[in-house]
């Protein structure tokens, strides 16, 4: 196992956190600042890249409980369905909806049903990520314990002459 | 109630062949519910029928178009309903005697119910695109009944076969009536007539639906189909390759006859394949010992001489071609049955091997020779009325009907010769295979095996005796094709040429056969070196090899040549387009910023680096930079989402880029030869320089106001949103969204898919049993 970077771990400890919460912000930012669902999912990808160069495809299948296929098929199947939805209520698909409330503490809130299909969008790119993280990253991985150990073997010249064979 | 009935032959087959297991023998019984209804209502509009009205039914698809589903009860449909309702139902009777408790019947029930709607669909078709749409349907499920004993080599290459030479057929069919439909501005057959169609496209037309027609329906040159298809059980040979599937293309061509056969070469091609098929398939005929195939190029033959009558265009013809379309399904189907029966009872059907019918069998042996001499022009069966007509038809004519009249009486020698061969076959098969041994059969068929096929011989007969029972049908029929033409049936006529011909006929048939072994002696010694069999075969195999060096030279697995070709087809089509006329808008302002100098040599800078850098690492850092430099230009632009996902998009790429690279060597390889060198840096500097000027030129020759402007108006009181980008990219082209997710999900599977299939390389395995050796 290679050993872990300092820097990273503690990077990771800052930052990781905050940059999950600014990914969901984007998310529901989106639709009237910068933002929105591809951003949000980068941001978060982004994330667990960074736990993935610091401890591998283990330390961020330990923090993401579900598995990365998951993700995508679920944020496919959200999208398809806010898609699909306006038809039952005899609009076009992809109708987006509005709805108000005054919420107390919150004042007046306007969200939009454009934020369902977002959430597809944004469980997909991190799921992708993920994905390719968790394979790309699996084998690489592999290679280069390969290539250390075999590098460990070889090691430094065998200095204690011909006896050892 | 046309739609209904239609429909109800695929949901009763969805039911047969969901419920098989359950159902058992009762399959037969549920699917023949269909027909049933089909002839029912068939005769409560016979008497509006007979009048001439029509019933139609339509559902609009694409009305701009002229698309839809267009349905049409006529007279001519009316007469095709007989045999495809009327037969199916007894071939549904014979089926399920035939197959027994067999585990395969109740698929080959549901196919049958599919196909019979597939076919009731077609000879009720009106529109072009419904006629298409059920033609391909009857092909798909021939070739799912062809194929049945999916196990046996033999039979899947049949349905291949099949499947092939009429979906090539289908296809030039379509190109046929999408032509037909352009040039004459209709969409519908019956509309044709008064949009008189005349002109070259129109005889390329008519010539791409002939071809279409012959294959469908075993003309040469691509009869070769049928005889393979004889594989299949004979219920579905008795449905498909007699009353049914085959009489499609008889069908189209009759349809289009009247209208198109005056109109460039249709008339010559038609009678010339009709009567090349007619007395090919006849000559075969004369010589299999297998009695299916015997039947195979009978049918061959006998579509020939359907062929010929319908497609001349001529109204006698047309009416002698009605009434010989019912008489040919009448003993046509019989025959498979009886041949059938055999088989199924005695184990074969080659006539070498069958052995003596004894007593049990003789209603099969009375049935099977009615039949025949129906095929055979015997008077006074239903046969004997449609040859007569036929030959009345083309007696009192041009000169070129006189040939027409040659050919026909030559190719009913022949059919009446191989007709003695098949009786005799089954009544004294030692008169042509030689004296044997031959033992007797042990079981003889049981009286409800017998039945649909001895009502139809019944029918031959009672057809044939009383005229006047189907010459109304015949007449609105014939009417329907062409409205100058009428059908007189009677058994007499007088005596006159055509009755001449006929005993003519019936004499130089039987001297044919007679002299049977002179005749195989003469046919053997001019056999020609090509088969229909034999083209399809060695067409197939070129095919198959042309793809193969094709793909061989085309997918030479060089990256940097798939590179090359893809960006030097990409840049060579769109220039060759652009130099089309004025095309240089003038020079667009230099610089709009000047914030974008410095960042333009960030960019310009970074990616010269990174061609010209040695080692990997650098090269992928320093594409990170072009990456962040376009970002940059973004904010700079005043768009932020674009900034945003550009900057997040190049870090993840550069991440995952290192993490690939990292197991590569440190220095790039030694650099290729500048021979190959130079080519690559032309092709690049040829992409840059064209994109370039394109995305001049593309902005500055905007005419129409631009698009976002509506949108950035819209966005807030229709959106819902602030943020114009995201309002797009969510609700105005959520679509577009939603395709690119997909793309998304695919790319990651593709990732997954890729990287699996590398981890079992060699190297891998090498250095991990080095490993475990080593520590040991």
């Amino acid at each position: 196992m290679t050993e872990r970077s300092v820097v990273l771990d503690t990077t990771i400890r800052l930052v990781f956190d905050g940059a999950l919460v600014l990914s969901v912000y984007l998310l529901f930012a989106g639709h009237n600042q910068p933002g929105g669902g591809f951003v949000g999912g980068l941001v978060a990808a982004a994330a667990f890249g960074l736990v993935f160069l610091a401890g591998g495809a283990e330390e961020v299948s330990n923090r993401v409980r579900v598995q990365p296929w998951f993700l995508l098929a679920a944020g496919l199947g959200l999208a398809v369905a806010a898609a699909i939805w306006p038809l039952v209520t005899a609009d076009a698909p992809l109708d987006q909806s509005a709805v108000e409330a005054t919420l107390p503490l919150l004042g007046k809130v306007k969200a939009t049903s454009a934020t369902v299909f977002d959430t597809g969008v944004y469980l997909i790119v991190v799921g992708l990520v993920l994905t390719a993280l968790a394979t790309l990253g699996d084998e690489v991985e592999d290679e280069v314990e390969v290539a250390d150990t075999v590098a460990g073997e070889a090691g430094p010249p065998p200095a204690d002459g011909p006896g050892r064979r | 109630m046309i739609l209904l009935l239609v429909a109800a032959h695929g949901v009763l087959a969805l039911v047969a062949g969901l419920g098989g297991r359950i159902l058992g023998r009762r399959a037969w019984a549920v699917i023949a519910v269909a027909p049933a209804l089909t002839l029912a209502w068939l005769a409560a509009h016979a008497g509006r029928l007979a009048d001439g009205e029509v019933v139609t039914a339509s559902v609009a698809w694409v009305p701009e178009l002229r698309l839809g589903l267009d349905l049409r009860l006529d007279g001519f449909a009316a007469l095709m309903i007989l045999l495809v309702s009327g037969i199916g139902l007894l071939v549904f009777a014979y089926g399920a005697r035939y197959f027994g408790d067999d585990v395969g019947a109740a698929r080959t029930a549901a196919l049958l119910s599919a196909f019979a709607g597939a076919m009731l669909g077609l000879v009720l078709s009106d529109g072009f695109l419904t006629v298409f749409v059920f033609w391909e349907l009857t092909s798909v499920t021939s070739y799912l009944l062809i194929g049945g004993r999916h196990q046996d080599e033999e039979a899947r290459s049949a349905a291949q076969h099949a499947l092939l030479v009429t979906g090539l057929g289908g296809l030039v069919l379509l190109a046929g009536l999408v032509l037909l439909g352009q040039e004459t501005g209709t969409s519908r057959i019956s509309e044709l007539a008064g949009a008189s169609p005349t002109g070259g496209v129109v005889a390329v037309a008519g010539v791409l639906v002939l071809v279409g027609a012959f294959t469908k329906s075993a003309q040469y040159p691509f009869h070769a189909w049928l005889p393979g298809a004889m594989v299949a059980p004979t219920p579905v040979s008795a449905y498909l390759h007699s009353a049914a599937m085959v009489k499609a293309g008889i069908y189209l061509i009759a349809r289009l006859a009247p209208v198109l056969a005056p109109v460039g070469p249709w008339r010559p091609i038609v009678v010339v394949v009709g009567l090349l098929t007619m007395i090919a398939g006849g000559l075969r005929a004369l010589r299999p010992f297998d009695l299916k195939q015997l039947l195979a190029f009978g049918t061959i033959s006998q579509l020939g001489f359907l062929t010929v009558l319908l497609g001349i265009g001529q109204p006698e013809a047309t009416a002698a071609g009605c009434t010989l379309l019912l008489a040919h399904g009448l003993f046509k189907a019989t025959l498979f049955m009886a041949v059938g029966i055999v088989d199924h009872e005695t184990g074969t059907r080659d006539l070498r091997g069958i052995p003596h019918l004894g007593d049990g069998w003789t209603a099969t042996k009375v049935v099977a020779v009615i039949s025949a001499a129906s095929m055979a022009a015997v008077p006074p069966l239903a046969g004997f009325l449609a040859k007569e007509s036929a030959f009345a038809a083309f007696v009192d004519g041009s000169s070129a009907d006189r040939v027409v009249l040659a050919g026909l009486v030559a190719g009913s020698v022949l059919t009446v010769a191989y007709t003695l061969r098949l009786v005799v076959a089954l009544v004294a098969p030692e008169r042509i295979a030689g004296p044997q041994q031959r033992s007797v059969a042990e079981r003889a068929p049981s009286w409800s095996f017998v039945a649909p096929a001895a009502l139809l011989a019944a029918a031959t007969v009672v057809l044939g005796l009383v005229p006047g029972l189907w010459s109304g049908t015949v007449d609105a029929a014939a009417n329907s094709l062409d409205p100058s033409a009428h059908a007189h049936l009677a058994l007499w006529h007088g005596l006159n040429l055509a009755l001449g011909l006929s005993g003519l006929t019936l004499a130089g048939g039987a001297l044919l056969f007679w002299q049977r072994q002179a005749v195989a002696r003469f046919q053997e010694r001019r056999r020609l070196p090509v088969t229909g069999a034999g083209v399809y075969e060695a067409t197939l195999r070129a095919v198959l090899e042309i793809a193969g060096r094709v793909t061989s030279v085309v997918q030479s697995g060089s990256l940097p040549v798939y590179t090359a070709v893809i960006l030097t087809t990409a840049v060579l089509a769109p220039t060759v387009a652009l130099f089309g006329g004025r095309w240089w808008p003038g020079w667009p302002d230099p610089v709009g910023n000047t914030l974008h100098l410095p960042i333009a040599v960030l960019l310009v800078g970074g990616a010269v680096a990174a061609t010209v850098a040695t080692r990997r690492f650098a090269a992928a850092l320093l594409l990170g930079v072009v990456g962040y430099a376009m970002a940059l230009l973004f904010v700079v632009q005043g768009a932020p989402d674009l900034a945003l996902t550009q900057f997040a998009v190049e870090t993840l790429s550069v991440v995952v880029f290192l993490l690939v690279l990292r197991v590569l060597p440190d220095r790039f390889e030694r650099r290729a030869p500048a021979l190959r060198t130079v080519p690559r840096a032309l092709v690049a500097l040829g992409v840059g320089v064209f994109v370039s000027l394109f995305a001049m030129v593309a902005a500055g020759w905007r005419t129409a106001a631009p698009v976002s402007q509506e949108m950035i108006a819209r966005a807030l009181p229709d959106g819902d949103g602030r943020n114009v980008v995201n309002v797009i990219l969510v609700d105005i082209r959520g679509l577009d969204t939603l395709g690119e997710v997909t793309v998304l999900l695919t790319a990651g599977l593709g990732i997954a898919a890729l990287a699996r299939a590398g981890r079992g390389r060699p190297g891998t395995e090498a250095a991990r049993a080095a490993d475990e050796g080593g520590a040991s």
